[in-house]
């Protein structure tokens, strides 16, 4: 076309390759999802419960870390309180189902709003409040960075600890029960199966989400924005509401992941809020490999399965997971991920 | 001077008791190439980041195209046609020369709340930062690392990434400073080319550069402009011979 004008003699080289399903990369990926999807398979065939249940733990875990990543491995946002957004998916799920069993309205004035056990009503509130939620904790968080940020994080979530606390209306400190299980149209969400699906569902949702923003603009300018904001403004592109933006969606995906872990439980309590959660979750993604679309998952299910084999034969597991973690910041900076698939490749 | 593309009208900045900028007004004209030169410290770098917007001055203001942009950002001032390469370049490692350039593409396209069409593919992104390398002879390492490039690489990357923002005014700080004698005589040519699309406040230590490319020159010294002409007048000045040239 204007090649000639624009005086182009050899073509300038292809972009990176993208990962195919065959590579080293690809088949990590989808060894992970082959093993997350066929455990409980085989546990239902063979009548196993309680492993269908900690398939859909690992997997709704793995979707809050997704929201996480965003944030901190794509964003270089290191936020501390993400169980701020967790802790209010779930207790809008305990709340609404709380309401809607007793028939009573979640409001009165100056709009009624009734309860609902729709879990699509649910999972559409978690994720706007949610979204709420982070517009404004960002909006402030954002004006600073580094050890500041990851206190400021901190101190709105533990703010929203306290408050669930206190507040006698749903169970304080004790939590609330969830007495039925949430619904959804044509399924039975009681099923452990069908509830594992629905929550496999909302995890590669997710991460389909979480690739496909990355390589868009939007996806550019945040990864312009973690690596270096002065180019960002240099450009043109003010670097702030790109990470705002990134920060709210990262909030709507680990709000949702709340959602159905509250129903996963039948039970809401104020430690889905602490800061402990939030620590968790940051231990999960670098475990994982930060940055790295499938790095949730990888760590999911490594801290699911540790928490649940160590934590059966010794109550100080955390220590194991301590050494761990040491493990990875020390000889394998890109977490599992890094290590099984190999380190990722710019163009 | 109304016509002038960009005026700084008496700018002040402190740096404690350092008076970094001391009284400072110049001007660019649609055409011309206009040379800061100075000793090292003198506050050139400082006053091209009161022009980007880095910096606030203490005082005075600065007019892109007639309007006065002192109170703006630097994304805003860049939205207004502020292409600027920085002295220690300033980009994006670990991603391709083409990334780097990209961004500036897609600011001035003005779409970067775009969540989901991939820019891998986007010819609409792509064409015009395959032509701002072009223009810097950099086509071919398009797709290479930036943390693989020289140091006079980087340098023209960022003059790239400049370009690629369709700018009214480019300000270059020692876009030479390491390209050696071959380079230099290339973004020589190249910017004097440029100047007609594009005017540009040059700083620069290379003298034969600069002599060559200038329209005008003004002498910094000390954060205050010691003498200000065409390259001519700068030769001859006495105060610069003694301040500056050294001889
Ligand atoms: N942010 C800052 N805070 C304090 N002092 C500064 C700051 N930036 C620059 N200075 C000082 O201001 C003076 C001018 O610096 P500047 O970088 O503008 O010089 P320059 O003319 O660009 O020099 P060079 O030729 O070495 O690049 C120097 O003495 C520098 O130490
Ligand atoms: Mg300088």
């Amino acid at each position: 076309m204007d090649k000639l004008k624009t005086g182009i003699i050899a073509p300038p080289g292809l972009p990176a390759m993208p990962a195919r399903w065959f590579d080293r990369k690809g088949l990590v990926q989808i060894g992970l999802l082959a093993l997350l999807l066929l455990a409980p398979l085989a546990a239902y065939l063979l009548g196993h419960i309680y492993y269908i249940n900690l398939a859909s733990r690992i997997t709704v875990i793995a979707m809050a870390a997704v929201g996480l990543n965003l944030a901190i491995g794509y964003g270089g946002m290191v936020s501390f309180g993400h169980a701020a957004y967790f802790g209010l998916g779930g207790y809008v799920a305990g709340i609404s189902a709380y309401h809607a069993f007793d028939f009573t309205p979640f409001m009165s004035w100056p709009v009624a709003i009734p309860g609902s056990d729709s879990m699509l009503v649910i999972w559409l509130a978690a994720i706007l409040l949610c979204g709420l939620l982070a517009l404004a904790i960002g909006a402030i968080s954002l004006r600073t960075t580094g050890v500041y940020f990851i206190m400021i994080t901190l101190a709105f979530a533990q703010m929203m600890y306290y408050f669930a606390n206190s507040w006698p209306s749903y169970g304080g400190e004790d939590g609330l029960p969830i007495y039925l299980r949430n619904t959804l149209p044509l399924v039975d969400t009681n099923q452990p199966l069908v509830f594992f699906l629905i929550c496999f569902a909302g995890l590669l949702l997710s991460m389909a989400i979480t690739s496909r923003l990355m390589k868009s603009r939007f996806g550019a300018a945040l990864t312009m924005a973690r690596l270096n904001d002065t180019r960002l403004a240099t450009a043109g592109i003010s670097p702030y509401p790109i990470r705002l933006m990134a920060f709210v969606i990262s909030a709507m995906i680990t709000g949702l992941a709340g959602a159905l872990y509250a129903d996963l439980n039948g039970f809401i309590s104020p430690t889905m809020l602490s800061w402990h959660f939030s620590g968790e979750l940051m231990v999960i993604v670098i475990l994982g490999g930060v940055g790295r679309l499938y790095g949730p998952l990888a760590g999911a299910i490594l801290f699911v399965m540790m928490e649940t084999l160590l934590g059966g034969l010794t109550e100080y597991w955390k220590l194991f997971l301590g050494l761990m973690l040491l493990c990875v910041v020390l000889f394998a900076k890109h977490g599992v991920m890094g290590w099984l698939a190999g380190r990722e490749r710019n163009e | 001077m109304s016509e002038s593309v960009l005026s700084l009208t008496r700018l002040y900045k402190r740096f404690g008791a350092l008076q970094a900028t001391h009284d400072v007004s110049l001007d660019l004209q649609p055409g011309e190439i206009h040379a800061l030169i100075g000793p090292n410290g003198a506050g050139k770098s400082t006053l091209i980041g009161q022009i980007a917007g880095s910096l606030r001055p203490d005082e005075g203001s600065v007019h892109l195209a007639g309007k006065e942009i002192t109170a703006l950002n630097v994304s805003q001032r860049a939205r207004l046609g502020l292409g600027r390469s920085f002295q220690i370049s300033s980009l994006a490692e670990p991603l391709s020369v083409m990334r780097n350039v990209m961004i500036g593409v897609q600011a001035l396209q003005g779409h970067s709340f775009r969540f989901w069409t991939p820019v891998s593919r986007d010819e609409s992104l792509q064409a015009p930062a395959r032509e701002a390398l072009e223009r810097m002879r950099l086509g071919h390492r398009a797709w290479t690392p930036v943390s693989e490039l020289s140091h006079g690489e980087r340098r023209q990357v960022e003059v790239a990434c400049a370009l690629a923002l369709k700018p009214r005014v480019l300000l270059l700080d020692e876009p030479m400073a390491g390209l050696g004698p071959e380079g230099t005589a290339q973004l020589t040519e190249l910017l004097e080319a440029l100047k007609q699309e594009v005017p540009i406040l040059l700083i620069e230590h290379d003298m034969e550069a600069v002599f060559r490319l200038a329209d005008r020159i003004s002498v910094l010294v000390a954060g205050s402009i010691i003498a200000q002409g065409d390259s001519a007048t700068i030769r001859r000045d006495p105060h610069v011979r003694e301040a500056y040239l050294g001889d």
